[in-house]
């Protein structure tokens, strides 16, 4: 398990209950006190770290290289069930945009979410989870295969962006994530959306146009990155964790402004801390999003998702 | 004792005359070609000897397209507001204040409704004075206003771009504007109502990812930048040098984004001219 640097406090105390273990097997001292003591300690220190998250310390979270991305999701939902749908059907299968069909239940889904990779090797082979317009084509395809037969579709969002790309500007990075966004304002299937880790700009809104619109707890969803919006408004990289804060990117924040439906709630630490458990409240989370959706008309259902996103933002006048 | 003497005090040009476009005697384009500002205004804003298209805003936009400069302007009201108590190195209600003091706009769009060719259409016109044509709520609203008046009335809409993107001061609200005019958008559609985008300098960022690029045709005018991410960040991402006249409207013609570049003086009549093919109507001269 790797820490961030706030969680060393957390480390040093696991550390030495670990220690405090070891010594208590291998001699006859009786460490059942001191264990107990440093771990009230440990749930202690987890508490008061985990509960005060700072925006930019949950930014960190969403991009701990030990928490669950995309696959793992799907294959720990679906299981066996799952099967992989590859291409554009015009130039490329894009790596870092999966996507196919899978069951909960007796209920199929098409499932697409941008990948990110775990070493380096799969980071660069998933592009670090920034997808090419032929990656939005390539959601749009499937989308489309959903909705003639029916299928409800589910977004995992995890990128820091659409790849910006001399190729991708090509080929029509904006009118990719344009298209997209305009398909899914009328797509006549439930869409569920959820924020798995980073929710950067139109690269996430991409495939994020939803019925259901959920974020979790330590994900974070805005236009911009932190950094890149320290860079321009601050004009330096030196700001990110003031950017946090005045973006209002976490899921709190996205929801009092009204950008998302919920929040599913993460295992003490963070989603890596207890994979199966976040899985759970994943997979929970699908189902009950889909029954609040299944029975409505596609009519209804357009126009109530028409109608959630044509009332997003504040003005006067 | 000094040589020159001050008749009037201070700085006493009004805002009104602190434009954007040229309101000078001369004007210089980027090949250094000297122009009369009154000759260029006549000109359509564009350089007879080289053809550069000057950077205008709505109040130009509006006189080329509308019948003798007359049009209902929609939505006058509408401001931002601060949802997110936004700060950077500034408040963001103070960088609206001085935006507003020094274009004399409300925010980044005006939107209005006239003749063009004898015939109503609705044009939105957005002004890169204004925090860089960023979008905000304000912007999206009154996009999705005007898409609202041409659904009601029957009346093609006409999006004209210039923006630097999203506006970050409005977060996550800014970024939900793309998916609250591509609604309106698909409204419009579904209506079988025709929609131009017309991308000028510069067309980036949340724009060319929502409205400008979802026209039933997608315009510009010669040389105008038009891309999701600027050229500074894809240089600094790829690390590649960029080809010449990579992002500019003719880049993008040839790569298959827009449907044709027009130069500015022929906009209003090829603009009415795709209305009457596309909606099977007589030609108008």
């Amino acid at each position: 398990m790797e820490y961030l640097e706030f969680e060393l406090p957390i480390k040093d105390l696991e550390d030495q209950l670990q220690k405090c273990r070891v010594i208590g097997e291998e001699s006859e001292v009786d460490v059942t006190e001191t264990c107990s003591q440093i771990e009230k300690k440990l749930k202690e220190a987890q508490k008061d770290i985990y509960k005060n998250l700072s925006p930019w310390q949950r930014v960190q979270l969403s991009r701990h290289p030990n928490r669950p991305y995309t696959l793992d999701y799907i294959s720990a939902i679906c299981g066996d069930s799952f099967l992989e749908l590859h291409g554009d059907r015009n130039i490329k299968d894009d790596k870092a945009m999966i996507g196919g069909l899978g069951k909960i239940g007796d209920q199929s889904f098409m499932f697409i979410g941008q990948q990110k990779g775990y070493n380096t090797k799969t980071r660069q082979y998933r592009n670090f989870g920034m997808a090419n317009p032929e990656g939005y084509r390539k959601a749009l395809r499937l989308m489309k295969s959903a909705e003639k037969f029916g299928i409800p579709v589910v977004t995992l969002i995890d990128t820091p962006g659409a790849y910006p790309g001399l190729e991708a500007e090509e080929r029509g990075q904006g009118e990719a994530i344009a298209r997209n966004i305009l398909e899914m304002t009328r797509l006549k299937v439930p869409i569920i959306t959820i924020v798995i880790g980073e929710g950067a700009s139109g690269g996430a809104l991409g495939i994020g146009v939803g019925d259901k619109v959920l974020m979790l707890e330590n994900s974070w969803y805005s236009v911009i990155s932190p950094e890149n919006c320290s860079s321009i408004l601050w004009r330096s990289w030196e700001y990110k964790e003031q950017a946090a804060e005045a973006l209002k990117l976490t899921a709190t924040d996205a929801m009092k402004i009204k950008v998302v439906d919920g929040v599913i709630k993460e295992p003490l630490g963070g989603a890596h801390r207890d994979r199966e458990k976040t899985f759970l409240a994943v997979s929970n989370a699908i189902v009950k999003s889909f029954e609040a959706l299944k029975n409505l008309s596609p009519t209804d259902l357009i126009s109530e998702r028409m109608d959630k996103y044509a009332n997003m933002g504040v003005f006067k006048g | 004792m000094s040589w020159f003497k001050r008749k009037t005090k201070g700085i006493t040009t009004t805002t009104q005359e602190k434009k954007d476009t040229p309101k000078g005697l001369w004007y210089k384009s980027p090949t250094g070609k000297v122009v009369d500002a009154e000759e260029l205004e006549k000109n359509f804003y564009v350089s007879p000897e080289d053809g550069y298209h000057v950077r205008i805003g709505s109040k130009e936009y509006f006189e080329i397209l509308f019948d003798d400069n007359k049009f209902k302007e929609l939505d006058t009201n509408l401001e931002s507001k601060d949802p997110l108590k936004f700060v950077d190195t500034k408040k963001y209600p103070e960088r609206l204040k001085t935006a507003q003091d020094k274009t004399n706009l409300k925010d980044a769009v005006r939107t209005a409704v006239g003749k063009s060719k004898g015939k109503d259409l609705v044009v939105a016109c957005m002004d890169f004075a204004f925090i860089g044509g960023s979008m905000g709520s304000v912007v999206g609203e009154k996009i999705a206003r005007a898409a609202d008046y041409s659904l009601e009335n029957k009346i093609p809409l006409m999006v004209i771009s210039k923006s630097g993107g999203a506006r970050m001061m409005e977060a996550a609200l800014s970024l939900m504007q793309l998916a609250k005019t591509s609604v309106k958008l698909a409204q419009l559609a579904d209506a079988q109502i025709p929609y131009i985008s017309l991308c000028t300098d510069p067309t980036t960022g949340g724009t060319t990812a929502s409205f400008a690029m979802l026209g039933d045709i997608n315009i510009s005018e010669p040389g105008a930048l038009i891309g999701f991410a600027g050229p500074r960040i894809v240089r600094d991402t790829t690390g590649k040098e960029l080809p010449e006249g990579f992002q500019t409207a003719e880049f993008l013609l040839e790569h298959g984004f827009l449907d044709f570049i027009t130069v500015r003086n022929e906009l209003k009549n090829k603009v009415n001219k795709y209305l009457d093919l596309i909606t099977n109507q007589p030609l108008r001269v």
